[in-house]
């Protein structure tokens, strides 16, 4: 999948950045930019309900191909300017981060830990 | 942690300045500087929660400064009444430890204020900040948002009262560079600490910054 297909498979909004041919490799969903940091992989979407400055700083190191903001939240206008000159994509989505995730999983995003098997017990 | 208590507690630890930070509220500071006479400095201060769900400590020389930035925190926090039965009963007392009234706002709350927003309120009004317990895995700055934001106003960073700094320095490189103190970050007496020594020329925040920063011959020295 690629970023311009998750925008319009989840009616996303695009607040920063123009690479949205680029392919997504996988998901990470966490608000702990430490973890973040340590897990997320290039390449990845990246599912948060932070805004701070520095979500894009990580997006930016880790070279992300999106991260989407949940539950309408924006980023100021000084950090999606950041994103922009950055090259950094950030998307805005009206849903919470659950529902985000669950939605780019049923679309065959995985993230990097392997699926643990469903039990149909 | 009645005043009278921490006064005898920080006289037997050989303190000669401490802060009183409450989350989110500074009610209680003017009771313990009151009980402190001349005897111990005590900074008024609060321990703000930011949107990002990080911890700042915001210090000041005088109450009514903590007092304005308590109103401008009060207006940031969410609705709702604190449950005594998960976050404790949130008391205001008197220098002697006498209960004067219960503070019913949800104190625990995040406020709405991103962290450079606190640091900006606290700066205007003649205060600094030093983040909370950095060396945490929650409600630390550096946890939540991964390293010190650019251009933020940040006094130096706090370790907990058992952290190591080199281990810390070790484990969180992007902590390398920021003036630290430890402290007891203390909900009870038993948790006070001394471990922090500051070569200042008075106890005033003014002279904590520069110590942080290690300028004009103050310095701070972890024990």
């Amino acid at each position: 999948m690629t970023v311009d297909e998750a925008v319009d498979l989840l009616g996303l909004r695009v607040l920063a950045g123009r690479d949205l041919e680029r392919k997504v490799t996988g998901g990470y969903a966490s608000d702990m930019l430490s973890c973040v940091m340590a897990k997320a992989k290039e390449g990845n979407i990246w599912v948060t309900l932070q805004a701070h400055q520095n979500v894009v700083a990580v997006g930016s190191l880790l070279n992300l191909a999106a991260i989407v903001v949940t539950e309408g939240v924006e980023p100021d206008h000084d950090t999606l300017a950041r994103a922009d000159e950055q090259g950094v994509v950030v998307l805005s989505s009206a849903q919470d981060s659950f529902a985000v995730a669950g939605r780019l999983y049923e679309a065959g995003i995985r993230g990097s830990q392997p699926d643990v098997a469903l039990s149909t017990g | 942690m009645i005043p009278p208590l921490i006064v005898q507690r920080a006289r037997e630890l050989g303190l000669e300045v401490i802060a009183v930070t409450d989350h989110n509220a500074m009610l209680n500071a003017p009771a313990v500087q009151e009980a402190a006479g001349a005897s111990l400095t005590v900074l008024p201060g609060m321990e703000v929660m930011s949107r990002e769900e990080v911890h700042l400590v915001c210090l000041f020389d005088h109450v009514s400064q903590a007092a304005e930035l308590q109103e401008r925190v009060w207006e940031a926090l969410p609705p709702g009444e604190n449950n005594e039965e998960y976050f404790g009963a949130q008391y205001v007392v008197d220098s002697t430890g006498a209960y004067l009234r219960t503070e019913t706002r949800l104190l625990s709350a995040a406020t709405t204020l991103s962290v450079d927003d606190v640091a900006m309120i606290v700066h205007g009004l003649g205060g600094i900040v030093v983040a909370a317990h950095v060396d945490r895995p929650w409600a630390s700055l550096i946890a939540n948002l991964g390293f010190v934001p650019r251009g933020l106003a940040l006094a130096g960073l706090d370790l907990s009262r058992r952290a190591s700094l080199e281990e810390v320095e070790r484990r969180l490189p992007q902590t390398v560079g920021w003036g630290k103190v430890v402290s007891g970050d203390a909900h009870r007496l038993e948790e006070m600490t001394a471990r922090t020594m500051l070569k200042v020329q008075e106890p005033t925040v003014a002279e904590l910054a520069l110590a942080l920063k290690a300028m004009s011959g103050r310095r701070v020295q972890i024990d």
